[in-house]
């Protein structure tokens, strides 16, 4: 050992000058482990509003509103052939008596156009939960059942307040209707202060004697009105005035259905769930009945195709570079071209998978059975070049040590230096996966971009995958998709936390220290 | 060997799987084609699943898209159905016929307005479709009746009733079918409304439609993508802009958006199926007539798509924003639809 200093300087640490640039060197240090906090802080800021935002969105895709109401099992309606069999009951008719039990609940709607109003409270598959009820137990025909009848979508946006808001204030005095149907005249009213009674404005309406009238004009202390839902008489009586604050004009729910609605709300028989539809079942037009399973199982056969091809290829590739291969000019070509492929924008691969596996192979379009074998191309570069790493990582002496009490050579990489790599191996495999399960663009050009309401079974069945559904939903005019692409998300981002704990576990289960 | 077993029945399964599937005959229907026609045919394509048999499955591949794969050729491997959102064209027809697709069933089902929208919050705007024309063509005739650059900057240097606002215009991209449809409508219409051009139309068709099929890029007009739902949270945010999109989307964000009188029709419900609102387009869907029979359910789909319940007054399309037919022109669509009659080569 010499000694390196020059015995020319002399330093001396204590001097003014070198306090002071210990001092600044520790202040250096200072900020930049500020701006590291900073760095991270920000990137937490945002990942928590993002996600905030998601959940906030998603949040009432999550329970689903329904009307809990006693519906009489009519014969002549539910057992069409009338002699009580299966086949009889499950060609019955269920929507009517259940729209004879909602017209009894909610008097008024005499007309057709008031009718079909009324029945569009009800989601078109409402009632299939009543008929399922009836065949579980075909003794309740003729009896009433206590059942439950699924609500439309934007009956369901009203239920968790995202229709409009009703404001409710007792009125001065006492009103007199002229009648109790139509277009009546309520006298005796104080002037009321609102901006106007345009379809763009908030609706004023009034209830007294246990009926609604919506208001459309005022003059001189009489209110002109049309009566939403029938008044019981027409004395002088207490009244309410209530406003719908978002104007008619402005939301998919008429002014009659919000009072239906609120009646239905205040009579108590409409309840929230949990949302288990959405878990169980396919895509469907119809917001209330829009499941992620289907897209679920197409993105759990599109990565169990993917898996089962790249993992084994892409490790015994990377075994071969690795281990065996000669370094010369046609192993350094296929290293760099390797390389590139894993830089290959994703919709290049899209086209690929058009042009060889649908038209040349003919293979089933929009199946993750070609969905699989596109991303396997896509997530291979990345597999290969993450097991060569793994594999590079493992101490020589390891390999030595086998070689030398006399392993052949493909003894000791399978035996000794493979399963030292694997937990490497695995991370990689699973963030490639990872990325595979959000790619949209290579599955468009191969057909996965579809309406699909069947769950499918297998991987030659057509489907769609989860990023996909999220595209396809938020493309949709009506507002209740909203809330479901959000889920969506939601359900694609718990998939992706899944699959990277999983590779989290599988490094700390098998690592091994040396 | 472990690692060598697990290889092999990787394969193994791989293999069963691909053979499987090459043997599979098809017994779900399939349809490709327009994004504007697929909410509606979705919509059927589920009734018909609810009615028993598998779900048809629905593809959005824009119509030009749809076209090439439906005139690709006969058997399962093409679709058997293509949504439209204009009439299939003679040269896709000539394709079709050329690839052995020679029995092709028209269905028009019901129109589709294009609506020009701003903000609640903004102007209430009274368009015709010569000022639209002069806010979006590339190039427009100077006072010397040469063509030039488009000189406005502002919507009331082309007409001094309009705001004094910068033309900011969102609009769909070059590959959708209603950026066609709105050049076909609306530009078309308009250049002829200018004098110069009109001329032009006379003496040099092509130029003319070269003037009328270019929208000015120089910033006046972005291309918002496919995503009608975007344009409509970008007008929200800036009141300033004007939107081009389908008439569904206006219905259905009525709480924030507004549509902008064209030519003295306001963009409503029952303007657009009395006609009186001129920017509106017929929707299509093609049947090929070769797949009834051999895909199951092909003749129950045509059969469901023009109902009364589905196509009709009261239909549940119309709930999802379809605009009817008239009546008696549906009445032929349904007899032409049950007959199975295939488009001739003198529909053209």
């Amino acid at each position: 050992m010499t000694d390196i200093s020059s015995p020319n300087r002399v330093f001396d640490v204590t001097s003014d000058a070198a306090r002071a640039r210990v001092r600044k060197r520790y202040r250096a240090e200072a900020r930049f482990r500020a701006y590291g906090i900073a760095a991270i802080g920000f990137a937490a800021l945002f990942l928590v509003a993002l996600i905030t935002d998601v959940v906030y969105r998603a949040a009432p895709a999550f329970t689903t509103s329904w009307l809990s109401i006693e519906v009489p099992a009519t014969p002549s309606d539910i057992d069409p052939k009338g002699d009580g069999s299966v086949e009889s009951i499950a060609s019955g008719n269920f929507d009517a008596p259940v729209r004879a039990r909602l017209a009894e609940l909610l008097p008024g709607a005499n007309d057709r156009v008031a009718r079909r109003q009324l029945n569009a409270l009800i989601s078109s598959s409402g009632t299939e939960g009543f008929r399922d009820q009836i065949l579980r137990d075909r003794d309740l025909v003729g009896k009433t059942v206590n059942t439950r009848v699924l609500l439309s979508d934007d009956a369901d946006l009203f239920v968790k307040g995202q229709a409009t808001d009703v404001v409710e204030r007792a009125g001065a005095g006492q009103l007199t209707p002229s009648g109790t149907e139509g277009t009546i005249t309520l006298s005796g009213a104080p002037p009321l202060r609102v901006s106007g009674f345009a379809s763009a404005d908030p609706s004023t309406l009034v209830r007294i004697s246990g009926g609604w009238v919506k208001i459309t004009g005022q003059q001189d202390g009489v209110l002109t009105g049309d009566v939403m839902m029938p008044l019981r008489d027409t004395a002088a009586a207490d009244w309410k005035l209530v406003t719908f604050e978002t104007s008619e004009g402005s939301r998919r729910l008429g002014d009659r259905e919000v009072v239906w609605l609120q009646t239905l709300t205040e009579q108590g028989v409409i309840e929230r769930s949990f949302n288990w539809r959405f878990f169980t079942n396919g895509d469907s037009r119809e917001a209330e009945l829009a499941g992620i399973l289907g897209a679920l199982s197409g993105s759990l056969f599109t990565m169990m195709i993917t898996l089962v091809l790249c993992l084994p290829t892409g490790v015994a590739a990377a075994i071969y570079l690795q281990e065996f291969a000669p370094k010369n000019k046609w192993t350094d070509l296929i290293e760099v071209n390797i390389n590139n492929l894993a830089a290959v924008p994703s919709i290049i691969f899209g086209l690929l998978g058009l042009a060889v596996f649908l038209n040349f192979f003919g293979l089933p379009r929009s199946t993750p059975l070609v969905g699989g074998l596109v991303l396997a191309l896509l997530v291979l570069p990345t597999i290969i070049i993450a097991s060569r790493a793994a594999l590079a990582a493992v101490p020589p002496s390891i390999r030595e040590g086998a070689l030398g009490v006399g392993a052949s050579h493909q003894q000791a990489i399978f035996h000794h230096v493979l399963p030292l790599a694997m937990p490497g191996i695995l991370t990689g495999t699973i963030i490639g996966m990872a990325h595979a399960l959000g790619e949209t663009a290579p599955l468009l050009l191969i057909g996965m971009v579809a309406f699909i309401v069947d769950v499918p079974s297998g991987p030659t069945d057509a489907a769609t995958a989860l990023p996909v559904q999220i595209y396809l939903w938020s493309d949709l005019p009506e507002a209740a998709f909203a809330a479901k692409t959000a889920a969506a998300i939601i359900v694609l981002l718990l998939f992706l936390f899944i699959m990277n704990g999983l590779a989290i576990f599988l490094r700390r289960r098998f690592e091994r220290r040396w | 060997m472990k690692f060598a077993t697990f290889t092999s029945a990787a394969a193994l399964v791989l293999s069963t799987v691909v053979l499987a599937s090459g043997a599979q005959a098809r017994d779900q229907i399939r349809v490709v084609g327009s994004s504007t026609v697929y909410p509606f045919t979705t919509a059927v394509a589920e009734q018909l699943g609810k009615a028993g048999g598998k779900t048809p499955v629905v593809e959005s591949t824009g119509t030009g898209g749809g076209m090439k794969l439906f005139c690709a050729g006969v058997g399962v491997d093409h679709p058997d159905a293509t949504n439209a959102s204009r009439r299939i064209k003679k040269s896709e027809f000539d394709d079709c016929q050329k690839n052995g697709v020679t029995d092709v069933v028209e269905l028009k089902i019901g129109f589709d307005g294009i609506v020009i929208a701003n903000s609640k919050s903004g102007p209430d705007l009274t368009l015709t479709k010569t000022q639209v024309f002069q806010a979006l063509a590339r190039e427009l005739p100077g006072a010397d009746g040469k063509l030039a650059p488009n000189p406005y900057k502002n919507w009331s240097d082309i007409d001094a009733s309009l705001p004094n606002e910068k033309i900011e215009v969102l609009g769909p991209p070059p590959t959708s079918g209603t950026r066609d449809a709105f050049l076909e409508l609306v530009m078309e219409t308009g250049a002829e409304g200018v004098p110069a051009l009109k001329d032009l139309k006379k003496a040099d068709s092509k130029a003319f439609d070269k003037v009328w099929k270019s929208i000015r890029e120089d910033g006046a007009y972005i291309d918002a993508g496919e995503n009608d739902n975007l344009i409509v949270q970008k007008l929200e945010a800036n009141p300033k802009a004007v939107g081009i999109f389908g008439y569904s989307f206006l219905e259905e964000n009525a709480s924030k958006i507004k549509g902008a009188t064209v030519d003295g029709g306001t963009p409503t419900f029952e303007n657009i199926a009395s006609g009186s609102y001129k920017v509106s387009r017929p929707l299509f869907v093609y049947i090929k007539k070769q797949h009834v029979g051999v895909v199951p359910g092909v003749d129950k789909f045509v059969e469901e798509y023009v109902s009364d319940k589905a196509i009709g007054e009261d239909g549940y399309l119309s709930s999802k924003g379809l605009i009817p037919l008239p009546a008696e022109e549906r009445t032929k669509v349904v007899e032409n639809a049950k007959a199975m009659k295939p488009l001739g080569a003198e529909a053209f």
